[in-house]
């Protein structure tokens, strides 16, 4: 039995998301020994599937190209998947919004529990994966024949390009009449994206307002991050949704996470804790931040965040 | 119209949860419990949907031990009229609950279910999914909006590109999103009237559906713990250190 790959894409292009969710199926192969396929679903996809193949460690990328599945509506791509699933042992997609929208409905189609966002591989069954805002970790066994994941994509190291799977087109057209897409209104940014990002500076309610999150495209112009914020700030209307970092919002672990004006809620750090290098910047020396920061710095966010800007 | 809610019994959202020492579990006694931060969303939404006059009726479900009757109250004392209680001593996951709440659809038949988009004790994103595809109904996750269009509903929806709107056929299936609206706080006199409002209780058992778990909890550890840092004294010293002692810039 091998193990099936749910890509992620937007906009015409594979997410990086994917390659990590590959690892994870390669991890989970080295003790079943399975293939790994990948299956890309949606309108006009032919791209995605070539940048998919090229995957190292994937086998055959299978390819369900119609208009039923543009947008990538739960419904459709739950039957889809539903449809495909009894060639597989595993069932594999990202912790993304789109994984997160979808798999639980073939879980559920197939009598199966879903094991969410898993972190670590430790055999075929057997899954860690965070619990309770990330304040405990969980080792969970599934005894279902099929096993539906999300996976954590910052948990595993993406694998390298260079593979070349086969390409095979699936003819499965299911039906949906159930929903249908009107519109969506996309973040339109130069940045990398926050989920993948090498450096990410985040700013709270500190801020202010969200005119000020101006003071930060400075710092991430030099360092070529991304932007996140904290709830307050995006509750606040400062910044749009997509930038909120957490437990309940996006979860990153660049190499260096800045945080400024951010006082460091568990439902914040829990998006943000495993980040390589932390930096603080907050005028009150108490806040909960500092307690996981590598590097604090206490004082007035307007004045520290433009000398800082000047000096990198 | 009629709309059905989930509330979920879990630990109040400013704890900060322990691993007992044997590793096998959290250890949750006497520690502060409340109702999902999600699903008092859901009731808000609810509500506000009665209050407009959209919906004619509002049935707070839960699936739980006794003490679960606590969020159902808090549902009726929020402006839920009924509540169901599912009740079990079993540790209920995702798919068990869903079923439970499949099998209260199948008998309520609500136009409208509204769940939390995820609880915050297991973080699992997966009941309102389960139920959707279990009901052969469509599903608006993660909603800031939603609008009842006739016979069908649009929702707009938080996507991790920004902003994504469906319209789905009714009855359907939402599950909430932080900037669905702002939920009230029960008044004390509406605590009061909520102790009369009707609470029924069933098993699983009586209701024919199976929600014991399926997965093994083999072991809880605590995350490994981050080492506080260093207090630096200017923007020169930090940058320094970035460079020189973190290597994270250059
Ligand atoms: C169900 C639920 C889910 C949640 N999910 C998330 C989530 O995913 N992500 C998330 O972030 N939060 C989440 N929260 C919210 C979380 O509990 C906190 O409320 C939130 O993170 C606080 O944001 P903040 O740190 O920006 O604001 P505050 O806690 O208000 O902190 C602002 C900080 O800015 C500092 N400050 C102010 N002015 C200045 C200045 N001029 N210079 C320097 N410092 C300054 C202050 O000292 C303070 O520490 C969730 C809450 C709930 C209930
Ligand atoms: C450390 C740990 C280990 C665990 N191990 C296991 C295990 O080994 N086996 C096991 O079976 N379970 C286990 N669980 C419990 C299990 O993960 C969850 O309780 C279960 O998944 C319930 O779904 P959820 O809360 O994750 O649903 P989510 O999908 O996150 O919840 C979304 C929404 O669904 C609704 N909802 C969910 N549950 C209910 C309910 N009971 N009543 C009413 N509405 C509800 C609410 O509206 C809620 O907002 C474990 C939990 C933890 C924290």
């Amino acid at each position: 039995m091998s193990i099936l790959v749910l890509a992620e894409h937007h906009d015409g292009h594979l997410a990086e998301g994917t390659a990590h969710v590959v690892a994870a199926a390669r991890q989970i192969a080295e003790h079943s020994g399975a293939d790994i396929d990948v299956l890309v679903a949606g309108e006009g996809v032919a791209a995605i599937a070539e940048a998919a193949a090229g995957l190292e460690g994937v086998a055959r990328v299978r390819v369900a190209d119609h208009a039923v599945y543009g947008h990538q509506l739960a419904e459709p791509l739950g039957d889809l998947l539903v449809a495909l699933a009894d060639d597989y042992s595993h069932v594999l997609a990202a912790g993304s919004t789109t994984g997160k929208n979808a798999l639980p409905r073939l879980a559920a189609l197939k009598g199966t529990q879903q094991i969410s966002e898993i972190i670590a591989v430790v055999s075929a069954d057997t899954f860690k994966r965070p619990v309770y805002a990330g304040n405990a970790i969980a080792t969970v066994q599934s005894a279902d024949a099929l096993k539906v994941i999300t996976v954590r994509p910052t948990a595993f190291d993406a694998v390298a390009e260079g593979g070349s799977a086969s390409v095979e087109a699936v003819d499965t057209v299911v039906d949906n009449d159930l929903s249908s897409f009107i519109d969506e209104k996309l973040a339109q940014s130069d940045r990398p994206e926050l989920g993948s990002a090498k450096v990410v500076v985040s700013g709270g309610r500190g801020m202010g307002n969200g005119e000020n999150f101006k003071l930060l495209d400075g710092v991430a112009d030099k360092l070529g991050a991304a932007i996140g914020a904290s709830r307050a700030a995006v509750d606040a209307g400062f910044v749009p949704n997509d930038m909120q970092v957490g437990q309940t919002g996006k979860i990153v672990a660049p190499d260096l996470y800045i945080a400024v004006g951010i006082s460091g809620a568990i439902q914040h750090m829990a998006g943000m804790k495993d980040s390589k290098i932390i930096v603080a910047i907050n005028k009150d020396e108490e806040a909960p931040i500092f307690q996981v920061a590598d590097y604090g710095l206490v004082g007035d966010l307007f004045e520290l965040v433009p000398e800082l800007e000047k000096k990198l | 119209m009629k709309v059905l809610v989930a509330v979920k019994r879990v630990i109040d959202y400013n704890v900060k949860i322990r691993v007992k020492p044997d590793n096998s579990d959290v250890d949750l006694t006497n520690v502060k419990m409340a109702m999902n931060p999600f699903c008092e969303i859901a009731v808000e939404e609810a509500v506000r949907l009665k209050e407009a006059g959209t919906a004619s009726e509002v049935v707070a479900v839960s699936i739980g031990p006794k003490a679960a009757q606590e969020q159902l109250r808090t549902a009726l004392a929020l402006g839920a009229d009924r509540a169901l209680h599912v009740q079990t001593d079993e540790r209920v996951e995702s798919l068990g609950a869903a079923r439970a709440l499949a099998k209260v659809v199948e008998e309520e038949q609500p136009e409208l279910m509204i769940l939390g988009k995820q609880a915050i004790d297991s973080d699992n994103n997966q009941t309102g999914q389960m139920l959707a595809a279990l009901t052969g109904r469509p599903q608006g996750t993660f909603a800031s909006a939603i609008k009842v269009e006739g016979d069908s509903l649009e929702v707009i929806r938080e996507v991790d590109g920004g902003l994504q709107t469906v319209s789905l056929k009714l009855p359907a299936i939402v599950t909430t999103d932080l900037r669905l609206n702002e939920p009230r706080y029960a008044k004390l006199p509406d605590i009061m009237k909520a102790k009369k409002k009707p609470l029924e209780t069933r098993t699983p058992e009586e209701m024919g559906v199976e929600v014991a778990s399926q997965l093994k909890l083999v072991s809880v550890e605590p995350p490994a713990e981050r080492q506080g840092g260093v207090t630096v004294g200017s923007v020169d010293e930090l940058v320094d250190k970035l460079k020189n002692e973190a290597k994270v810039i250059s």
